[in-house]
């Protein structure tokens, strides 16, 4: 039976929209940016080699924590083993789950792939294909409420990359007082990464969002205040930081492979 | 200046209708409802539309042009290409009237199944106070003038009528998250009807309530946003839940 805009009671218009400007082309932007990261990202999580080259290291695979993790790369130490039931797992598989799940459950990244994706709906006022449709109050959509876990778990990792660049203020040789380009590229990836999760929406909720009262607690209020105007930015940061940590894995990746070098400033 | 502007303007009923031709003048300055109006005037003497205030304040002549839904008074002429053809259609998820007018009912009886502000009882008449901080939170939400483009756009309920009955819409959430940030606000378990009744949980966040919106409000940002991690707190986070009991509070002060 025809539902949605084809109901019976509705106006009869035979098309799904009238829209006439080109509303498809952010959603197949959107699919073919995230895909071909999600498509770059699996290659280099089963790669499990150039991930390493002192002082530098790729946000895919940091924190190292294999038995296999390269000499120096395992900043926390390496309680797994490399294989379990004779397979070989790549050090990123342990800690990709995170970051994957904190954009994966994120509100603006939800809003790109719904769109892009799932075509739920592809663009405003244009028909989706799907016949049933029953949100995120069920499996496996009702995991979306997990965010505030992963936005958690994000601001560890962001701690950890953010120390992967201070770490690389140093030579191969492990002497401080050292800048590369390659810092810089592991510098603006974590600044990029606070922002997006500072701009998130459970930080704001966190932070004063889920008051009654902002009177009551000034100073609270005063941080909401703050972050909301990030928020007003996050779907930039969502793609900057993307975009940052992929530019700075591809860069370890060069330098470690010896394709690049890696060019000091001082 | 004037010139001639090609119309197709949807006419029928709720049993039939289709899109009809129609080439009207238009001059300078014009809104899409100057120009409805003046081919009701000149050439569709029956043609059924909803309108008021010609302001953008009273969401009456909520349709959808080129198929977006907007207002008609607030949508200029020239901001279409001076060759194109504007398209005129009824909102489209709510069932036809007549030609342009629909029946919006559903919202009304959503509105009333929204439970009201509760006072708190200590509180005489005129005791109640509220910092203009908190005042002003929920003043982006009264700015809704109930044009009902957001419930239009809202695909849950545009694309499956089924979602009607389990589903309060944009609109509506809102008015919920208005009560629910209302510092003095008592009623319990706001957030988990919300959920539960009022099918917050049915929203993927979109944001085509927020695009289509024209009071500008950020229905999506800071209302449904805050609303769904306000139903985490007491629903989906164990921790927050655990703490809640031990406090013998329902939300957050």
């Amino acid at each position: 039976m025809a539902t949605g805009v084809f109901s019976s009671s509705r106006a009869k218009i035979k098309e799904r929209t009238l829209r006439t400007d080109r509303w498809w082309l952010q959603p197949a932007i959107t699919f073919t940016v995230l895909f071909s990261f999600v498509i770059y990202a699996t290659f280099r999580a089963f790669e499990n080699k150039y991930y390493f080259a002192e002082p530098l290291i790729s946000p895919f695979y940091s924190p190292c924590l294999t038995t296999a993790c390269i000499e120096g790369s395992s900043l926390l130490g390496q309680p797994f083993n490399n294989k379990y039931f004779g397979i070989g797992i790549s050090p990123a598989l342990f800690i990709l789950i995170f970051p994957l799940g904190f954009r994966m459950t994120c509100y603006y990244y939800r809003k790109a792939y719904y769109r892009s994706f799932w075509f739920s709906p592809p663009a405003c006022a244009v028909a989706e294909p799907h016949e049933k449709y029953t949100g995120e109050t069920r499996a496996p959509l009702i995991i979306q409420n997990a965010h505030r876990w992963f936005f958690y778990a994000g601001l560890v990792f962001n701690v950890i990359l953010t120390y992967d660049a201070i770490l690389a203020l140093r030579n191969p040789e492990k002497q401080w007082g050292h800048l590369s380009v390659g810092t810089l590229v592991l510098l603006f990836s974590a600044s990029m990464l606070w922002m997006y999760s500072l701009s998130c929406h459970t930080c704001r909720h966190t932070i004063g969002g889920r008051l009654k009262h902002f009177s009551k607690h000034p100073i609270r209020y005063k941080a909401w205040t703050w972050v909301s105007i990030l928020n007003h930015k996050h779907p930039t940061f969502a793609w900057i930081s993307l975009f940052a940590v992929a530019f700075a894995d591809i860069y370890v990746r060069q330098v470690a492979s010896g394709a690049w070098t890696n060019f000091y400033l001082f | 200046m004037s010139r001639k502007l090609k119309l197709r303007i949807w006419r029928g009923d709720a049993t039939d209708g289709g899109l009809k031709n129609v080439e009207v003048e238009v001059n300078e300055g014009e809104v899409v409802l100057d120009v409805i109006h003046r081919v009701q005037a000149t050439q569709m003497g029956d043609l059924a539309v909803r309108w008021n205030c010609k302001a953008g304040k009273c969401g009456s002549c909520s349709m959808e042009i080129n198929g977006k839904p907007r207002l008609a008074c607030m949508t200029q002429v020239a901001s279409f290409p001076e060759d194109e053809e504007i398209t005129i259609t009824p909102l489209r998820a709510f069932p036809v009237i007549k030609d342009l007018v629909t029946d919006v009912s559903f919202n009304y009886k959503k509105a009333m199944e929204i439970p009201s502000y509760e006072h708190p009882a200590e509180l005489k008449p005129g005791e109640a106070r509220m910092a203009q901080v908190d005042v002003e939170r929920s003043q982006e939400f009264r700015k809704c003038i109930e044009c009902f483009l957001c419930q239009d756009v809202c695909h849950v309920v545009r694309d499956h009528e089924e979602n009607k009955k389990s589903f309060a819409g944009p609109r509506f959430f809102i008015r919920i998250a208005e009560l629910d940030m209302h510092p003095l606000d008592r009623l319990k378990n706001r957030k988990q009807k919300a959920q539960e009744e009022h099918g917050l949980g049915m929203c993927n966040i979109t944001k085509c309530c927020t695009e289509v919106c024209p009071e500008h409000i950020r229905i999506t940002d800071n209302a449904i946003i805050p609303m769904k991690e306000r139903v985490v707190d007491v629903k989906y986070d164990p921790v927050r839940w655990l703490g809640a009991k031990i406090r013998k509070r329902e939300g957050i002060v």
